[in-house]
């Protein structure tokens, strides 16, 4: 058991030191909690310390690959930190908290942002058991990774809090197991809790779910309670992975991760035959061939193993250089023995798209390789170098979604220090062209936009599409009046509402992305205070009524500020940029009739009236050094102004009505 | 505190081998609670190490309450020849909300008093954008001192210094500030009123009639040399005695123990000196010349920067074209001034012009000039 944790390895610098390190002090109370069974199980590798693992006392029928899924906070991670202590994994201490959660931006807020994989090893009814506990990560943007780590999995263990009882997100998890026709495992967690009501989300559950209310398992993660029962309901009622060892190779990546010493480190689940040290291997999707270094399992350290075999779970390091060539979806085969691909392969794709500029250009360096060091780790953010008249050199970034966004900018000025402009997040729209001369220069009919200034006239085009999503509310039933006309004022269409229980309300409408992506969480989560939960999935383009929105000074448009926005939203969008710009620019010698317009129709209009008096009043005698410094500061800041026409623009004008604005 | 008045005035007069000194103001906090005795000895001292003409202007800054007519007579007698009186209102509200200890009527007697001490060389200072003031409560109160008033005066927007208890309050939002529109239409309608009635407006804040004009304030929005004398006092002049040639801004020590423990050291009390560039002082030239009626004419300009005329400066720039389009600013054969319209918005015009001096001259200076 030892040997298992004492391998720590470089790159996990963020992982708690407690877990490798006072594994080894606190092994002796462990072990004397363990049946006694587990220890004897334990003692083969115990006397081998360095050696590598042997997989192959692990046949198929002993293994279990399974994940835990809930909404935020309903304890998967809790749950997930006492079954590596049940299983010895990791040592038992209080301060295991949220041990697959590595970055600070996941303990922070609850959630889990990249999935980590366990290896546990149980013995049960005198079986030595190998369960794969496959972390997913915890939210919509990242439903594609969810749902390949859920396509390498066999069960899921659904998690839900006694007291809050079903949520938007529980929903959404639910469906992506069950169509991967996944044995669920229901589990209500926090019956600790004084105002839990285990009954009630059993009943639920029933109604949601079609679970039978006699296999929900009530235990409370955070105490210990009936968590050994979860493990044993696992081995019970998740098959062992249906695949055979004397196939050629095939391998699933869930995961892949970056190394600075290593290279990519990819995770992988074996559908079928064998890899070890030494192997040639080919990505299918990249075509390209590499030699395998080295395997092993994650516990959740990475730990050397002799080979894996089919049906198992680990990581696999073979020289790549880049994430994108260990692409989440892409299968693995051996050279010269290809195999059918694994389905569902989807290269990332960007639904939110914000420009991201370093507040001062001095910092675009540092700003540039804290970006890079990032995406190293996470290949679904896209990256275009953009530049802006007003903010200078800078990206626009695409991201899986909003969530994605926060928390990529949150690592940067957490774990990089950069502070940067992040411009208000934008979604791809995409336009049907009409005209024979723009399908010939694109080369197609139909054409995503992401910069508003590409967007094309109206004239040229048969219809414009935007994203949409069907996303899904569940709420106490006093906020429905509330929620409904939030959503519709988002545009959203119902398609369904539903009482879960007495009390709660389940709502689903089709929503224009474009709706959510600003503040909608926030709003929700304020009106309905904090009780609402919302979650959300990718429902295709329809076609909306777009229009380019210009914004005028003087007369002049600012090419920075052009915008696309449905057409019944242009006036409010007009005029709340025009309002934000009215304040941030400063008098000038002549009025500025700030403008918002659709092609030469003004929509919207505010006035910056004219200096009529600016000139210190007294000035004699004294000193006139501070008013001497005063004015050349003025005087270099009306240097570095935009110019729009004549009127001078400041660049903080441009970010107060650029920048996400994080409350409205 | 008398002697190192004088002492410091000596020092610093020698320093600067001036010869001929045509102005003296006694200014900044209130000096007419010093003795006659005081500026009598100041003014002694100041003739005995340069020449002052017996009819070269000798301004006090008197606040009403401290100004009694004997006193006034005694500053009279001791070689005063001007008077600026902080009247700041009229209004008895708006003066306890400044910190004033004197009443409305204190100062119409003080200024009745020094109407006859110094007649036609009495100014009175009044404050506008006060809180609470109104456009027309701001020009009844104007109304009625023109009616009283001499031939000279000031008038100066409130400005709010930091920890100041009026600050406090206007940050605090307790008290309203007149909007900027409205102090603005303050402004303009006392610069038509006291032109109405024969006021010349020869500076931003300054107005005179029959020819009352300052000569010591003139002198210093033209660019000479002043020395300043006392705790806290600033100064702009070419230390010569030392060699030197170029300009130094010069600060006095504020706090006044300190400051004469240092004059009985060293005979001065200078705390910091700075040495101004060319360019600096005609940045400063500019900034002040363009406060008057008068502008920057091209022989006071030549007087300052013998190589580049106002035109090469000025001439060519399509920005200081913009402004001369909009009526705000002319360029002609007097020289360089601002309208009666680009007068009100002067810190605005400034930023253009100084970014055109500076460019100018380095232009110049990278030619090799």
């Amino acid at each position: 058991m030892l040997s298992l944790v004492t391998r720590a390895a470089g790159v996990w610098v963020r992982l708690r030191r407690a877990c490798s390190t006072a594994a080894l002090l606190c092994c002796q109370p462990c072990m004397e909690k363990c049946p006694a069974d587990h220890v004897v199980f334990s003692r083969p590798y115990s006397s081998q310390k360095k050696e590598k693992l042997d997989m192959s006392i692990f046949p198929v029928e002993n293994i279990r690959n399974f994940s835990i899924i809930a909404h935020v906070d309903h304890g998967k991670s809790t749950l997930a930190d006492r079954l590596l202590e049940i299983t010895g994994t990791i040592a038992k201490t209080d301060r295991n908290k949220q041990v697959l959660d590595k970055l600070q931006v996941e303990r922070e807020r609850g959630i889990t942002v990249k999935a980590q994989t366990a290896s546990l090893f149980y013995s049960y009814e005198g079986m030595n058991y190998l369960l794969n506990l496959i972390d997913t990560p915890g939210h919509v943007d990242f439903s594609y990774e969810v749902s390949r780590s859920l396509s390498a999995c066999q069960g899921v263990i659904l998690v839900v809090d006694a007291n809050e009882g079903i949520q938007a997100q529980t929903m959404a998890n639910f469906y992506l197991a069950f169509e991967a026709q996944l044995a669920i495992i229901p589990v209500i967690n926090k019956i600790d809790l004084k105002n839990a009501d285990p009954e009630r989300v059993e009943k639920q559950i029933e109604k949601l779910f079609d679970i039978s209310k006699d296999e929900c398992i009530r235990i409370s993660a955070k105490l210990g309670t009936n968590v050994e029962k979860v493990l044993q309901e696992v081995i019970e009622k998740v098959p062992p992975p249906n695949v055979n060892i004397r196939d050629p190779l095939k391998a699933l990546v869930f995961d892949s991760t970056f190394d600075h010493y290593r290279g990519v480190i990819a995770n992988i689940a074996l559908f079928g035959g064998e890899v070890q040290k030494g192997h040639k291997i080919v990505s299918a999707h990249t075509r390209k061939t590499y030699e395998v270094n080295e395997v092993g399992i994650l516990t959740p350290n990475e730990q050397p193993t002799h080979k894996l075999y089919a049906g198992q779970v680990g990581y696999l390091i073979a020289g790549m250089k880049e994430v994108t060539e260990a692409q989440i979806g892409d299968t693995l085969y051996l050279h010269k023995q290809p195999v059918e691909p694994l389905p569902g392969f989807k290269s990332a794709k960007p639904m939110v798209f914000a420009g991201m500029y370093p507040v001062d250009q001095s910092e675009y360096n540092n700003l540039k390789s804290a970006i890079e060091k990032l995406t190293l780790n996470d290949s679904s953010v896209t990256i275009h170098r953009d530049s802006s008249l007003a903010l200078g050199a800078g990206w626009r970034l695409g991201f899986l979604g909003l969530l994605h966004l926060e928390v990529f900018n949150q690592r940067l000025e957490q774990e990089y220090n950069a502070s940067v402009i992040l411009t208000a997040p934008t979604v791809p729209y995409k336009a049907v062209l009409s005209s024979a001369k723009l399908i010939k220069e694109h080369g197609k009919e139909e054409i995503t936009v992401i910069n508003p200034a590409e967007f094309p006239d109206k004239s040229s085009v048969s219809e414009y599409l935007e994203p949409t999503v069907l996303g899904t509310i569940i709420t106490p039933d006093e906020y429905i009046g509330k929620i409904i006309t939030l959503c519709q004022t988002r545009r959203a269409v119902q398609k369904d509402m539903m009482y879960i229980d007495e009390h709660r309300v389940m709502l689903k409408y089709i929503f224009p992305l474009n709706e959510i992506v600003v503040d909608f969480y926030d709003a929700l989560k304020s009106l309905s205070s904090g009780y609402a939960s919302f979650d959300y999935e990718d429902a295709g383009y329809q076609a909306a009524d777009l229009v380019k929105m210009d914004i005028l000074l003087n007369g002049n448009s600012v090419e920075e500020l052009g915008t696309v926005v449905h057409k019944d939203k242009a006036y409010a969008v007009g005029k709340a940029m025009c309002e934000r710009l009215k304040d941030a620019i400063p008098r000038q010698l002549f009025e500025i009739a700030i403008q918002a317009a659709l092609g030469s129709k003004v929509i919207a209009r505010e006035t910056v009236k004219a200096y009529r008096k600016n000139v210190l009043a007294k000035c004699y005698g004294g000193d006139i050094t501070r008013k001497m410094k005063l004015l050349k500061r003025q005087a270099e800041g009306k240097k570095k102004m935009r110019k729009i026409g004549n009127v001078e623009v400041p660049k903080d004008a441009f970010i107060s009505v650029l920048k996400r604005q994080s409350e409205k | 505190m008398r002697s190192c008045l004088t002492r410091e005035a000596q020092t610093l007069i020698r320093l600067s081998q001036v010869q001929r000194i045509s102005s003296v103001f006694f200014g900044g906090g209130t000096p007419s609670l010093a003795s006659p005795f005081t500026i009598a000895t100041v003014l002694e001292t100041v003739s005995r190490c340069a020449h002052l003409a017996a009819d070269a202007e000798i301004t006090l800054e008197a606040n009403p309450t401290s100004a009694g007519a004997s006193r006034l007579a005694g500053f009279r007698a001791s070689g005063v020849n001007r008077l600026s009186i902080g009247i700041q209102s009229l209004d008895n509200a708006e003066l306890r909300l400044l910190g004033r200890n004197h009443t409305a009527d204190e100062a119409l007697g003080t200024l009745e008093e020094a109407k006859k001490l110094f007649p036609g060389r009495t100014s009175v200072d009044l404050i506008f954008g006060l809180p609470g003031q109104s456009v027309s409560s701001w020009a009844g109160g104007l109304e009625e001192l023109l009616q009283l008033c001499d031939d000279h005066v000031s008038l100066y927007q409130l400005t709010l210094e930091r920890g100041t208890s009026l600050f406090k309050q206007v940050q605090r939002g307790s008290l309203p500030v007149p909007k900027q529109e409205v102090v603005a239409e303050m402004y303009e309608s006392a610069r038509e009123m006291l032109r109405d009635v024969g006021f010349r407006q020869y500076e931003v804040s300054n107005f005179a009639r029959n020819g009352a004009l300052s000569t010591h304030n003139l002198s210093y929005w033209q660019g000479s040399q002043y020395i300043g004398i006392g705790p806290g006092a600033h100064g702009r002049f070419v230390p010569r005695a030392h060699g030197e040639s170029l300009r130094e801004a010069r600060i006095q020590t504020l706090e006044p123990d300190s400051w004469m423990k240092e004059v009985l050291a060293c005979g001065h009390g200078t705390r910091k000196r700075t040495v101004l560039s060319q360019l600096e002082v005609l940045e400063e030239v500019l900034v002040l010349g363009l406060r008057t009626d008068i502008g920057i004419t091209h022989q006071h300009w030549q007087q300052f920067a013998t190589s580049l005329s106002l035109w090469d400066m000025f001439g060519s720039s399509e920005e200081v074209k913009e402004l001369e389009d909009q009526g705000l600013l002319l360029l002609d054969n007097r020289g360089l001034r601002c309208s009666w319209k680009g007068l009100a918005v002067l810190d605005s015009l400034l930023l253009t012009l100084l970014n055109q001096l500076q460019q100018s001259w380095a232009d110049r200076t990278a030619h090799g000039t």
